[in-house]
């Protein structure tokens, strides 16, 4: 038995822990699955013939693995200690938290088994087949009694801004995951889904969109409200602003998906109706990143010496960055020349690596060694290292991918006067290759940084001891 | 869409923007209360997490309503709201085929000089070609490739084999209409060895040798079986498009194992009607390039 089976005195720390460092795994894991298909769109033969091992097999691995076993962790360890510290109390149960570790995991163990066996339902983000869905599903359900159980419990009146984020992301994305995931079974894994036609394209979009807004924006968000002020020792810029942009960003994102199908078979109001609702989202979408970003007022004389905070205000700007490209892909005359080239890679990459990734590898080098018991990281050099390595790493990865966008879109719709296109698609393939080979480059610096981070946890972890901290007593400001 | 779903949408857009834009006016009027904008709102948590209560930048509020502006005045003028129409009266499908009809337009006047001429003669025209070879990369490159010269089931269109004839008129029915080739498979009516013998006459008419079967044996089963269409001198069939099998050149691969393979299992070849699609300028105009293709003459053989 450990001393923190009886102590309500204390917070539960384990659970925070467990997906800490699991956070750190599955980066790795992911970013590495990332580099290999980004150099097997350069040199094809890398797939080895092996069908386990193709592009087709292995994009859906990383997007995966990127998206819900690394950020998905480092929600779960950021929420379970964001929840804990604001609240002032132990999490709701221990048993369930812990559940909700061992179930992502199996998840996580799972999806890399049944992805690169080729069993997939073909919706992007929700590839994995229906007994993984009844998982997921169950796990969820869990994290949100457990998240929300904690919050009525709490010990101070006021629900931290943070909280807001969390609950709201985690009650969506149940909603998204069970509406989008309905599938008719035929065998152990293979299932239909229950729409068809342009609505099931309707419905995966608006899971799709909603996605990025809850489990990769409000999630990160939460995070940020927490970690920035935590790590500036400044208080948050407006509370207000707060509001305002927590309630206008949820509402609006659920409209937003329909801009994934633009000129397609989806009716026009749909399309009209993503479009204005994206554009809208802008505003709210910068709330979050003028509240991080202001509540550093007065102090940024930090970031010269704080490489944590760093990380943490590099990730507001890509956040910002990406938040203004998405509404303005989103408009249907600049959607006609951005729709499916690698100009859409280069946005999402902006998004998860320069924000969701950032956000969490800095907020994950300020938490670590408090959970551990110490109050640094074993080396600050090495965050500094990581921070240049990585950001100089996004900056390759999405500058290249915009001109490789932009040029194969141009390319795409140029035609001649005889009515025919002026290039095949194969002429626009080359035309992308030189930025292929910078992508490649840019991930492989991400992946680099991601392993310097390895080495840091772990003299960090080795030199410190798993630390069960007293849940002190509400202030009374 | 029913009245009630048109309603529906309409109402909950129009609500949820309203609601949005309410509860930034009502953040905006508080501004002020505060006497100080370093005055924290009084909540801490874990220590030493307070907030200030800062006034909503401005320009991020007018940033905020200028995109609502722009959204409702955008679903005015375009269908958005339900049934609605817009007032433009704009769809994508109208906008596809003004589009479609402007390129038409543009392009006929480029291609109208050329309605009268023969695709023979249209095939020595350097200017007709170069429409020709755009024709030919936008349509029928991905399948013959963009030298022309074909894969592995796809003809090579630069030598001087043509499966259903080689004329101007072929060439154009063949775009047109398409084609359909068909060998049955053979290997349960001659067995393994007879397949072998066949694959060894076959390759022999080439002046090949296959590793084994008997040539002699294989000559019977061809007077057999393969005669019909292939016909007695081997010269194959165009009006049934079965290949010439004496000219050492291979639709589906040369080697001992794919001829085998070829005789055992069969083949089927298709090539897509392209005469709705195009129009009939074009396909003379594509006919012209294929022309000028065979005429480089250029002796690529499959091995």
């Amino acid at each position: 038995m450990t001393a923190t089976q009886f102590g309500i005195t204390q917070y539960n720390d384990k659970v925070v822990r467990q997906f800490a460092l699991m956070t750190v795994v599955w980066g790795v894991v992911g970013m590495l699955v990332g580099v290999i298909i980004a150099a097997q769109l350069l040199l094809p033969e890398l797939n080895f013939d092996l069908p386990w091992l193709t592009y087709s097999r292995l994009r859906p691995l990383h997007t995966n693995a990127v998206i819900f076993a690394f950020g998905g962790s480092a929600i779960f360890a950021t929420s379970y200690y964001i929840v804990q510290r604001t609240c002032h109390t132990r999490l709701f149960s221990d048993r369930l938290a812990a559940f909700t570790f061992w179930g992502w995991q199996t998840i996580i163990v799972l999806a890399a088994i049944s992805l690169p066996m080729g069993w997939t339902t073909g919706k992007e983000y929700a590839e994995l087949e229906w007994p993984i869905d009844l998982l997921i599903a169950v796990v969820w359900v869990a994290y949100a009694i457990v998240f929300l159980g904690t919050l009525v419990k709490r010990k101070v009146q006021h629900i931290y801004v943070a909280n807001w984020f969390f609950a709201a992301f985690i009650i969506t994305v149940a909603v998204l995951h069970i509406v989008n995931s309905a599938e008719i079974p035929v065998t152990l894994t293979k299932s239909y889904s229950a729409y068809a036609g342009v609505v099931d394209a309707m419905v995966q979009w608006w899971y799709g969109h909603n996605a990025v807004g809850f489990f990769l924006t409000a999630a990160f968000l939460g995070m940020m409200y927490y970690f920035i002020p935590k790590q500036a020792g400044r208080p948050i810029y407006s509370y207000r602003l707060s509001i305002v942009h927590f309630w206008s960003l949820i509402s609006i994102y659920m409209w937003a998906g329909p801009h994934h199908l633009h000129y397609t078979t989806l009716p026009d109001w749909a399309q009209t109706l993503g479009m204005v609702f994206s554009l809208m989202l802008l505003a709210p979408s910068w709330g979050g990143m003028i509240n991080g970003i202001m509540t550093l007022s007065g102090a940024w004389h930090k970031l010269r010496t704080d490489p944590i905070l760093k990380f943490l205000i590099v990730s507001l700007s890509f956040y910002g960055m990406s938040t203004f490209e998405g509404p303005m892909m989103s408009i249907k005359t600049v959607n006609a020349l951005s729709h499916y080239t690698d100009w859409t890679i280069g946005h999402v990459h902006s998004g998860a690596l320069g924000w969701v990734a950032m956000v969490s590898v800095g907020s994950l080098y300020m938490l670590i060694p408090r959970l551990y018991g110490r109050t640094e990281m074993w080396s600050t050099k090495l965050i500094d290292v990581h921070f240049w390595v990585f950001t100089i790493g996004i900056v390759l990865y999405v500058a290249s991918m915009w001109i490789a966008g932009v040029t194969q879109g141009l390319m795409w719709r140029a035609t001649n006067p005889d009515g025919t296109l002026t290039y095949t698609f194969v002429e626009a393939l080359k035309a992308t290759y030189p930025y292929y080979a910078v992508r490649l480059l840019g991930g492989t610096m991400v992946l680099g940084g991601m392993f310097i981070m390895v080495y840091n946890v772990a003299k960090t972890v080795g030199a410190g001891k798993a630390a069960d901290v007293a849940i002190p007593a509400p202030a009374h400001a | 869409m029913s009245n009630g779903v048109s309603l529906f949408i309409a109402l909950a857009a129009i609500l949820n923007t309203i609601a949005a834009v309410g509860l930034l006016v009502w953040m905006r009027k508080r501004r002020g209360e505060e006497s100080s904008t370093e005055d924290t709102t009084g909540h801490v948590w874990d220590g030493d997490l307070r907030e200030y209560n800062n006034p909503l930048p401005r320009w991020w509020l007018w940033l905020f309503v200028l995109t609502v502006v722009f959204a409702v005045a955008y679903v005015i003028l375009y269908p958005g709201l339900g049934k609605n129409p817009g007032a433009l009266g704009w769809t994508q499908q109208r906008q596809w085929d003004q589009l479609q009809a402007d390129q038409e337009r543009r392009a006929e006047a480029v291609l109208a000089v050329y309605r009268n001429r023969s695709s023979e003669d249209l095939a020595h025209d350097p200017q007709a070609l170069a429409i020709g070879r755009n024709l030919f990369a936008n349509n029928c490159a991905a399948c013959h490739g963009s030298d022309g010269r074909g894969a592995r089931g796809f003809p090579n269109l630069t030598d001087r084999d043509w499966l259903y004839g080689g004329t101007a008129e072929a060439i154009e029915t063949t775009i047109t209409q398409g084609r359909m080739g068909v060998m049955a498979p053979w290997g349960e009516v001659l067995g393994a060895g007879g397949v072998d013998d066949v694959t060894a006459y076959v390759m022999s008419l080439s002046g090949r040798k296959a590793p084994r079967g008997d040539v002699a044996a294989g000559r019977t089963h061809y007077a057999t079986y393969c005669i019909a269409c292939h016909g007695p001198d081997a010269k194959g069939n165009q009006d049934v498009g079965a290949p010439n099998l004496t000219d050492n050149i291979w639709l589906h691969g040369g080697t001992p194992d794919r001829v085998r393979e070829t005789i055992a299992q069969g083949r089927q070849g298709n090539m897509p009607a392209h005469g709705e699609r195009l129009g009939a300028l074009r396909v003379k105009l594509l006919a012209a390039y294929v022309q000028s293709l065979g005429e480089l003459r250029v002796a690529s053989r499959q091995p």
